[in-house]
């Protein structure tokens, strides 16, 4: 995966909660490959476009100078509902590399981490503070440090966040963790060999 | 061990392959159930030159993208749905995984598929590249959806990495009412703990109410408990449990059968263990159920009204409120018998299994659809065993189409879908804009309420038309 360490980025507020996946990349684009090249569309496709395809301008994506943000700030359960990874695609596919937000579906939380698109918890009062800041500053940036955990707001405050330390160290040096798991053969088979007599139903 | 553990805790135990410092488990996958989605993670194989770790473990079938009109590949009209179809096929071919394919007779969606062939059993590790997973927990199983990459993850290594979960107890007490099923429960448990309310939690549902359930009924709770943020939502296994999985084809047989038995009764968590978090559910005050919004969470019972933005004090939820209400072409206050609606589907991986179409059959029978319905069962056997009773028979004579078995019109993808503007009373898992199809107005009911909604143009009570039987 592409590996995050830090980011200075636009930073675009939306203020929705309960945004699911299925809004992020509509089921019909699913099947499509990530090579395709209209790929980057499919983003918010139903919110950006209306039925004839024309933008809707009220949209914040379909804004200046929000169309060359790297950065959300998003309300609660983000990425709630369908485990497509599609949608952590699809708002790279954008540019976007890190979404902050109070809290996150577990399994859209989970895909970030395995592409390089870093997601923030940070509380509800401090992503609702900073959407406010945002608002009133169209383009202000925020910047994302991975290394130190912290977030640095538009007006210079900096707050901190909490990750898992292996995600972290992932997600910093870029690793797949396939060929990291493959370092655990040995427990892997040891394990298996104790298991397949203790649940020897299973494989049998 | 210290203490008394809960059954997730007992189940995440005897999975752990290594544990790190960081907490970080690796955990060894029972059962993986793959599907015509899946294709990413396999071509991400092929790139890497990997191959499948555990071959055996692995169960495939094509429940996105099979049109529900036709049993082949051949016959499969749209060649971007047929392509998906049989790219499953020459995956599992190639990769040597069990699969059944679209003329299969054990083909149908793999959440319906995986207890009726007995490949869920309880205390297994079961993954799947499919949110509505967390269904096996029903049968006492630890059962998660997990995104592309860690598809490819667990074909490659049969492991996965995963950070513990806390644990959430939801008790359902007292007894349920007449004409209220297992989807009203978890509806009304999503109504009352929120669609973020399981988020970070693996839930257990407990309680006489989920005791009472039949499989199938357990089997729609344990399925949308990721419709309120929970990856995981699991049921103790009882000898109900037994009694339905004995005999089935991947179940253990004889001498295994009685040492696996002996094994799922140790699994039921111990007195005094310890939660998390506790939630308290009135299962006697809950009513057939209907969403009116754009999120599992916005639910009424369906002698309510759609409530009014007005009365929401948060602003954010108030203009949340607003956009759903939009959206839907509702007017707060409306009562929800009063709301028109255009089609009814039953069917999905909530609601399609034989219970469900017994229920909804009663509910057609004497009677018409006045509007455009339709079912798709859960599994070609589920089929199989409706027709041997008769209930296609009962749908066709009341106008509905009596259809083959796929995920089908509650995601849209093969070709069974909703019109733009339409509303459709389903018994689905996701009222989110668009999920039936572009423009699409989901209200999620039981197979009752879709029925009654089919025979009488409008949602209903249900428990009325029960009455006049």
């Amino acid at each position: 995966m592409e590996a995050f360490t830090t980011l200075t980025a636009c930073a675009v507020p939306i203020d929705m909660v309960n945004v699911d996946t299925d809004q992020i990349i509509p089921a019909r684009f699913l099947k499509r490959v990530r090579s395709d090249p209209e790929y980057a569309s499919f983003f918010f496709h139903d919110l950006r476009l209306d039925d004839a395809g024309a933008e809707r301008p009220e949209f914040i994506l379909n804004q200046e100078p929000y169309r060359g943000g790297s950065i959300i700030v998003a309300d609660e359960n983000w990425g709630c509902g369908s485990s497509r990874e599609a949608a952590v695609w699809a708002l790279m596919k954008n540019g976007f590399r890190c979404v902050i937000a109070p809290s996150f579906g577990d399994i859209h939380y989970n895909n970030g981490m395995k592409n390089g698109m870093l997601p923030v918890r940070l509380p509800k009062e401090t992503c609702a503070k900073l959407r406010g800041e945002l608002h009133a500053k169209p383009g202000a940036e925020i910047t994302v440090d991975l290394e130190s955990q912290k977030v640095t707001g538009p007006d210079g405050t900096v707050y901190s966040f909490d990750i898992d330390p292996f995600q972290k160290h992932c997600m910093l040096n870029g690793l797949d963790d396939i060929a990291l798991t493959m370092q655990y053969d040995s427990n892997f088979a040891a394990f298996e060999e104790r298991y397949k007599k203790e649940a020897s139903w299973l494989f049998e | 061990m210290a203490g008394p553990q809960t059954m997730f805790d007992k189940i995440w135990q005897r999975h752990v392959i290594v544990e790190r410092d960081d907490g970080q488990c690796l955990l060894y996958v029972d059962r993986h159930l793959s599907h015509d989605g899946s294709f990413h993670a396999f071509s991400a194989l092929r790139e890497a030159k990997l191959g499948v770790r555990r071959p055996g473990q692995t169960f495939a079938t094509p429940d996105h993208y099979s049109p529900t009109d036709v049993r082949t590949i051949e016959a499969i009209e749209n060649p971007e749905l047929r392509e998906k179809v049989e790219t499953l096929a020459v995956n599992a071919r190639d990769f040597d995984v069990t699969h059944f394919g679209i003329d299969d007779d054990r083909m149908g969606i793999v959440h319906v598929i995986g207890p009726e062939l007995g490949i869920t059993q309880p205390g297994i590790l079961l993954v799947c590249g499919d949110s509505h997973t967390s269904t096996h927990g029903a049968m006492g199983a630890l059962a998660c959806g997990i995104g592309a990459s860690e598809v490819a993850h667990v074909l490659a290594t049969q492991t996965l990495w995963q950070k513990k979960p806390k644990t959430q107890r939801i008790t359902v007490d007292g007894k349920l009412g007449f004409g209220v099923t297992g989807k009203d429960v978890i509806l009304a448990i999503i109504g009352q703990i929120s669609a973020a309310g399981g988020a970070g939690y693996a839930i257990e549902y407990a309680g006489p109410v989920i005791r009472d359930l039949s499989i199938e009924g357990r089997l729609t709770v344990s399925n949308m408990s990721i419709e309120a943020g929970a990856r995981v939502g699991m049921i103790a296994p009882d000898d109900k449990t037994f009694e339905y999985l004995e005999g089935r084809p991947y179940a253990p047989k004889g001498a295994a059968w009685d040492k696996a038995v002996s094994y799922w009764r140790t699994l039921p968590t111990d007195d005094g263990a310890i939660f998390d978090r506790e939630v308290k559910v009135d299962g006697g005050a809950i009513a057939p159920m209907v969403t009116w919004g754009n999120s599992p969470e916005n639910v009424v019972q369906v002698t309510d009204a759609v409530p009014d933005p007005d009365a929401e004090s948060n602003p954010e939820r108030r203009e949340s409120l607003r956009r759903a209400i939009d959206y839907m072409a509702l007017t707060p206050g409306t009562p929800m018998t009063k709301v028109k609606v255009d089609r009814a589907f039953i069917g999905s991986c909530t609601n399609s299994r034989i219970e469900d179409l017994r229920q909804a059959a009663a509910v057609v029978k004497g009677r018409k659809a006045v509007i455009p319905a339709m079912v798709s069962p859960g599994s070609m056997q589920v089929k199989k065993v409706a027709e041997a009773e008769g209930l296609d028979k009962v749908f066709t004579d009341a106008g509905f189409e009596w259809r083959h078995s796929a995920c089908s019109m509650c995601v849209g993808l093969n070709g069974d879908s909703v019109a733009a503007g339409e509303r459709t009373a389903s018994t689905s898992n996701r009222n989110f804009k668009g999920r039936q199809g572009p423009g699409s107005r989901t209200h999620l009911v039981s197979p009752v309420m879709a029925a009654a909604a089919a025979v009488t143009g409008t949602f209903t009570d249900v428990r009325r038309l029960m009455e006049e039987k």
